[in-house]
């Protein structure tokens, strides 16, 4: 099978089956709307590297997912961003952290990559080098929305309740069934077999200033070789131990099994039933998207046809 | 083979064979040093986290290694240093960038490791952690040497000269035949197959400041699984693209390689000629310690007596 492929998330996680409309159809809708503009782009001939590149920014865009605006806030109640993205026929890759005022940071990770000799810039730097390079950048009161104010107050609570009761590991509480540990990413191939994955997050919430997840860690969050390209989502600690992106790749490559069989056993054994989920599409054009959450939000489409928007397994 | 093993590294690079003796010796004994240091805590029967910090810790505070004291300097004329441990039956792992107080950078990776939910600290946020942790901190001026300084001074007028003459990619040049990419690092096992890797550096000479390197970033600079422990050095660029130090264990995990072959594998496919070195040891007490550079500074001990201090290859 050979051909485009495109798949992406907004986030895996904990996400109850009995979400509420008002919640669940603005993220389908958005899933929905992004696998469009990707299929489109896709087929009108653009690189696999602009493709997530435009597809993150999108979602970065909507307030709707834990990435750019919606980010959810550190303990501080700031939002510190991180993204990156990597070519899988060069492994040139970018990445950021710390990002505090850029609108799209997968964007910056990309300049990174191609206006620099290094792959990853944090904090104050990334910012500066942002701005020296004309990046569009908001008052941090953009990013930030009511429900993520709403998720850091009741996780400070969850924390003093914690202290309190020393409960044994509890979950975390969530608002309304939204999942706390999103993510947003994408992964395409084109016909030429020529792979690219972004990914882009606020991180976690309540996380302490200046924390850094997998999702600017190539080889845990982001990875894209000859074989295909990942992207991950979930509980951050877990991806970078599993280097779960890079695992798919090595799964392939060194013991020769598929997409979706390196995909699964990539996820399964990076932590336990809650903690992760990614996408990935090989240079066949074939499409994974497993996840050990209640839910992911994810969207995919092929050449042939194929097509996907889900939040739930498929029963 | 069963007993415990340590390997540790002082950097690789383009170390001309002609070194002079006033600059050999010291890193010579420097790594003599260290090693007997690992050995000791290995014998007396300290966990190979331990060892790898303790070790990693000395070669921090000597200041012809390019970490900690001794760290090459920023664009800025400042010091940024990072570091990574990892613990390889647990998984457990802890990094930081953007140091710039701490002596000790390893400790902090460690600190991070062990006392908060997190895995990587960056800039402010490590800075502020390391401060609430009672860290020692000092002045940045004790991090700074004149060799520094002169290397900062050097390769700036590299880039000026590189600017006016359109050369082809060139070497750069080596201040008195120094390496000028080297970070430090130590990889151990116990008789119990214990493992754990810890890599510690300044970055790249000249690099854009917020600039992050492989060496904090776990699976390029830094990885132990229950199989092998990988510290990685070189031109940071190339070990993050390549997952260098994953790498190492995957080809052993997935394609049955030893930890000789997985190891030279590694580095030979992480890209041209003098762009990385690294040590690792198995869980069978084993150690590797290829390079593509010209000299990597580097010792290592197994149980059974063997013990190996060397810069060259031994002809």
């Amino acid at each position: 099978m050979l051909g485009w492929a495109i798949a992406l998330h907004g986030g895996g996680g904990d996400i109850p089956i009995d979400l509420p409309d008002e919640l669940r159809i603005p993220r389908e809708t958005a899933l929905r709307h992004c696998l469009d503009l990707g299929v489109s782009a896709l087929k009108s001939g653009k690189h696999p590297l602009d493709v997530t590149e435009l597809v993150v920014r999108e979602l970065e865009n909507h307030p709707y997912f834990n990435a750019g605006k919606g980010s959810v806030l550190t303990a501080q109640g700031t939002v510190e961003m991180e993204a990156s993205i990597m070519d899988g026929k060069t492994k040139r890759c970018g990445a950021v952290s710390g990002l505090t005022t850029v609108v799209n940071p997968v964007s910056l990770a990309r300049l990174v990559m191609e206006k620099t000799p290094h792959i990853y810039l944090a904090f104050d730097a990334a910012e500066a080098f942002a701005r020296a390079h004309g990046v569009e950048t908001a008052e941090s009161t953009y990013f930030i929305t009511p429900e993520n104010i709403a998720r850091l107050k009741q996780a400070k609570e969850f924390n003093r309740v914690q202290l309190d009761y020393t409960a044994p590991t509890p979950k975390e509480p969530e608002i309304r069934g939204d999942s706390q540990i999103g993510t947003v990413g994408c992964v395409a191939v084109d016909s030429a077999g020529n792979l690219a994955a972004a990914t882009s997050t606020g991180g976690y919430v309540n996380k302490m200033a200046g924390r850094i997840g997998d999702s600017p860690l190539i080889g845990a969050g982001t990875y894209a070789n000859h074989l295909c390209a990942v992207s991950a989502t979930g509980k951050g600690e877990y991806i970078i131990r599993a280097t779960m992106a890079r695992e798919v790749a090595a799964l392939m490559e060194y013991k020769g099994l598929s997409l979706s069989e390196a995909a699964a056993y990539a996820v399964e054994q990076s932590g336990p039933r809650g903690t992760c989920g990614l996408v990935a599409v090989s240079a066949n054009g074939e499409v994974a998207m497993p996840y050990n959450t209640n839910g992911m939000f994810r969207a995919c489409a092929t050449e042939d046809g194929f097509t996907e928007v889900a939040i739930w397994p498929k029963n």
